[in-house]
């Protein structure tokens, strides 16, 4: 019967003969491929459909940084082959300004909100919520349909700009005005900008679809027994991702809207005293301000680098504590410290303008919430390793990716605290340290976290187990890479060294880093070249990998290993299991794990 | 299959009220982004105020009695007043259209005065923006009623189960509040 199964790719409903044979129907109602793998209503499938879209824009995002880091490492050679992939941008092997422009701001845009915010709390969110809770489905089926339909428009949109004659958007992922706003300032501020807007507008519209239906599954739909206090850290953290983000996405909407009428209706809501070099005029537009939209958009920006961080946060805990076979340290303090962060995250946006002539002592204000964070990120950091302090460690590969993003985010919060303060960020801001800083703490760490939930939940996602020596050569070179290509960037930064450069040869100050340019860039095709790898086992195991044959692989307290291994639409085939026990009762009591679902004994100790 | 099982199970208030409450919330977000933009703005050189028309005060009556309505309706449908109800929704219905053509309206004659979208900014770019905002939330609320005024009339469908009329009024209420809220706005800060 699995054979079936195997040919359709998501071999993930046992009773998949069913299906296909309409004679001997149980209890499924009518599933036609389209209502399945298409439009299908089940959170299982809309979170493969996140995560392989997210896959996608993550191989195409990578790419680019593959293209821009050859001209930052070889600024003075040609590579012919660059032409065959873009053409005119490329003339004669060497890429152009615009080119390069516009592959910095497609990878940002592309990596922060399609892979990293859609692809990751878009695919674990609708995993694990239902399945963790214990509820069959989402709070509304058909709303968490639409959310991943919407995502995948602003895909299409977004991905139709490189095919646009002026080239996609090239102003940076963060957009600002005036070059966003105005279409004669630059090829990309032409039609790319458009579709940007665009394809911005419906990805923000399918997130808040996305975070309305996790918010209300988590506070409404958790089966009997499973108070808010007995829920696996990952719903925590996929909650407050989702608060974070109906509360953020709509300012930046609100700010989105402004600059579509600065764009078409000649409005001045950005925009004052400019003169344009391109068409030789005046512009008539007065009393805008560029550094409005900078608040609308950090207002959303820096709550998004939490909507970013906090999925890769969940699950991390929750793999680490099942691979140390210990309870997580200190569960309350992690859900407050989350709380925390959450809290903090709406109230330091400003630390992004330190430089934008912002009020000094506003600045000092902001200096202060902006240092608070580090309370909250220290403690996370000292429960994490102190569940790995004297643990019975389990090395799989997603507990590898857990103990990577522990070391990743100790690394980039550090640097964090630099930039934090005010005054050192005047000689920081705008150059490599921060791009550093975010690639690690942000970048890394939460591609570590995703890694880190694929390899763990692949087994309940798919019926089978990824390929571990893959995996294995997929973390260390990922780690050891990772490092290699950011950790040298610090110090390119300290020295002054401007980002978003598209040749640094000319200034003398420079030159010194050469040689570690090229050699970043090496570092960073190699380790795109395994994340190919790491896709190609995802698709090879999806049909040839090891099948799963216990329900509970991994030996976890929590509910979604209570279901069958492959779960059909409504996830437990009979009752929902009821919940007597918090998720971390790891070696307790002389027994390796009690599930959830198991009633506390009277003279078991207690946690 | 999905909704038979999903109703076994415990819940307080329901999933689909919690989550107009959260999309509630998510819209006040992108106000407040707005009127803080203003704010920040209204401080800049260059900005200039507008005269407010008459008509707004209407509109605003006019939504005040729309609010009263759909209560009214929602109270008849809780009592089985189904003729009564079919009445109510029809007037909150007209009403809200009646709202939406008046924003239109004064809009135009604030047009009409000089006051476009072209050049230096001021109050009147963003009372465009954030009222024309709020009349499409408007519209939603009456696309909302349009479907509740077609099931009343469809002999087919028969439905005492009052979620979907009390998702209808509680967002009517809040577009009406939202409404009061930046229109006092508007009038305390030009
Ligand atoms: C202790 C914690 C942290 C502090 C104090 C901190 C501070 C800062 C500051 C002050 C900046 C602005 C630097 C500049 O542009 O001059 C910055 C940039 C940035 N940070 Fe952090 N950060 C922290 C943690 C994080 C985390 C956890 C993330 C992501 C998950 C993150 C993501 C970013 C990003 C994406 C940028 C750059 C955005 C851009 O300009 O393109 N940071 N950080
Ligand atoms: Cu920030």
């Amino acid at each position: 019967m699995s054979d079936g199964a195997v040919l359709h790719g998501h071999p993930e409903v046992r009773t998949t003969h069913e299906v296909h044979h309409d004679e001997h129907h149980v209890h499924h109602h009518q599933e036609t491929f389209i209502t399945k793998y298409v439009f299908s209503q089940d959170h299982k499938m809309i979170a493969k459909q996140f995560l392989i879209t997210g896959m996608i824009w993550g191989v195409l995002g990578g790419l680019m940084s593959v293209i821009f880091r050859l001209q930052i490492g070889y600024p003075d050679q040609s590579f012919p082959i660059l032409e065959q992939i873009l053409g005119r941008w490329a003339k004669g092997g060497k890429i152009t300004a615009d080119a390069y422009y516009a592959l910095v701001t497609m990878h940002g845009t592309v990596l922060v909100f399609f892979v990293l915010t859609g692809g990751l709390s878009g695919t674990f969110a609708n995993f694990l919520i239902p399945l963790q809770i214990g509820a069959r489905d989402m709070a509304s089926p058909f709303l968490n349909m639409l959310s991943y339909w919407f995502f995948f428009t602003a895909s299409i949109v977004m991905l139709s700009s490189f095919f646009v004659q002026t080239g996609p958007f090239s102003g940076g992922w963060t957009a600002y005005p005036p070059l966003s706003a105005l279409g004669d300032a630059s090829p990309g501020s032409k039609t790319g900008m458009d579709l940007w807007i665009t394809a911005m507008a419906l990805f923000v519209v399918s997130s808040l679809l996305g975070g309305l239906n996790y918010i209300s599954t988590v506070l409404n739909m958790r089966t009997k027994g499973m108070s808010m206090t007995r829920l696996p850290l990952t719903i925590w953290a996929l909650f407050f991702t989702a608060v974070l983000g109906v509360l953020s996405f709509p300012v930046l909407l609100s700010g989105f809207i402004l600059l579509l009428f600065d764009r078409h209706a000649g409005t001045s809501f950005y925009l004052s005293d400019i003169y344009m070099a391109s068409t030789q005029q005046a512009l008539p537009n007065e009393g805008g301000s560029a550094i409005l939209f900078q608040h609308l958009f950090w207002f959303l920006g820096h709550p998004e680098v939490y909507i970013i961080l906090l999925p890769a946060m969940g699950m991390v805990s929750e793999v680490l504590s099942t691979n140390s076979r210990k309870p997580i340290f200190g569960y309350m303090a992690m859900v407050g410290s989350l709380f925390a962060i959450a809290i903090l995250a709406f109230l330091v946006w400003a630390h992004h303008m330190f430089v934008s002539g912002l009020n000094p002592f506003l600045g000092s204000v902001f200096v202060l919430l902006t240092l608070l964070i580090a309370i909250p990120s220290a403690i996370k950091v000292f429960n994490w390793i102190t569940t790995l302090w004297r643990g019975n460690i389990r090395f799989t590969p997603g507990m590898l990716f857990a103990i990577g993003f522990v070391s990743l985010f100790i690394s980039g919060g550090l640097t964090g605290i630099f930039l934090g303060n005010s005054t050192l960020d005047i000689h920081l801001h705008d150059t490599y340290f921060v791009v550093a800083h975010f690639h690690i703490v942000m970048g890394v760490a939460s591609f570590f976290g995703m890694f880190c939930g694929i390899y763990h939940w692949f087994p309940k996602m798919y019926g089978r187990y990824l390929n571990n020596t893959m995996a294995y050569i997929h973390f260390w070179v990922t780690m050891i890479g990772a490092y290699l290509i950011f950790w040298p960037l610090h110090y390119a930064g300290l020295a002054g060294m401007p980002r978003r450069y598209l040749d640094y040869s000319s200034w003398e100050s420079f030159n010194q880093f050469s040689d570690l340019n090229k050699f970043i860039s090496t570092v960073a095709m190699i380790v795109f070249a395994v994340q190919l790898m790491f896709i190609f086992n995802f698709f090879y195991s999806i049909f040839k990998g090891r099948k799963v044959v216990t329900q509970n692989p991994w030996g976890s307290t929590t509910l979604e290993w209570t279901a069958p291994i492959r779960p059909g639409h409504g996830n437990w085939p009979g009752e929902i299991p009821e919940v007597h026990r918090w998720a971390y009762d790891y070696g307790k009591d002389g027994r390796e794990f009690i599930p959830q679902t198991e009633p506390v004994n009277p003279d078991e100790s207690k946690h | 299959m999905i909704t038979e099982v999903v109703s076994t199970q415990r819940k307080k208030i329901h999933p689909h009220k919690f989550t107009l409450w959260v999309a509630i919330a998510s819209i006040i977000m992108m106000f407040a982004g707005l009127t803080s933009a203003y704010i920040v703005k209204g401080s800049l050189p260059g900005w200039s105020t507008v005269e407010i028309p008459q008509l707004f005060y209407y509109s605003t009556a006019v939504i005040l009695l729309s609010s009263v309505s759909v209560q009214m309706a929602l109270k008849a449908f809780k009592e089985r007043n189904m003729a009564l109800y079919r009445q109510l929704i029809t007037v909150t219905a007209v009403l809200g259209i009646g709202f939406i053509v008046m924003q239109v309206l004064a809009f135009m004659q604030l047009w009409d005065r000089g006051l476009t979208m072209e050049g230096s900014s001021g109050a009147g770019q963003f009372l465009y923006i954030i009222f024309g905002l709020h009349a499409l939330h408007v519209v939603g609320g009456v696309i909302a009623l349009l479907v509740m005024f077609i099931k009343a009339f469809s002999s087919r469908i028969r439905n005492y189960d009052p979620v979907s009329v009390e998702l209808a009024s509680t967002y009517w209420h809040f577009v009406d509040l939202l409404w009061i809220y930046l229109f006092i706005f508007f009038i305390m800060s030009i």
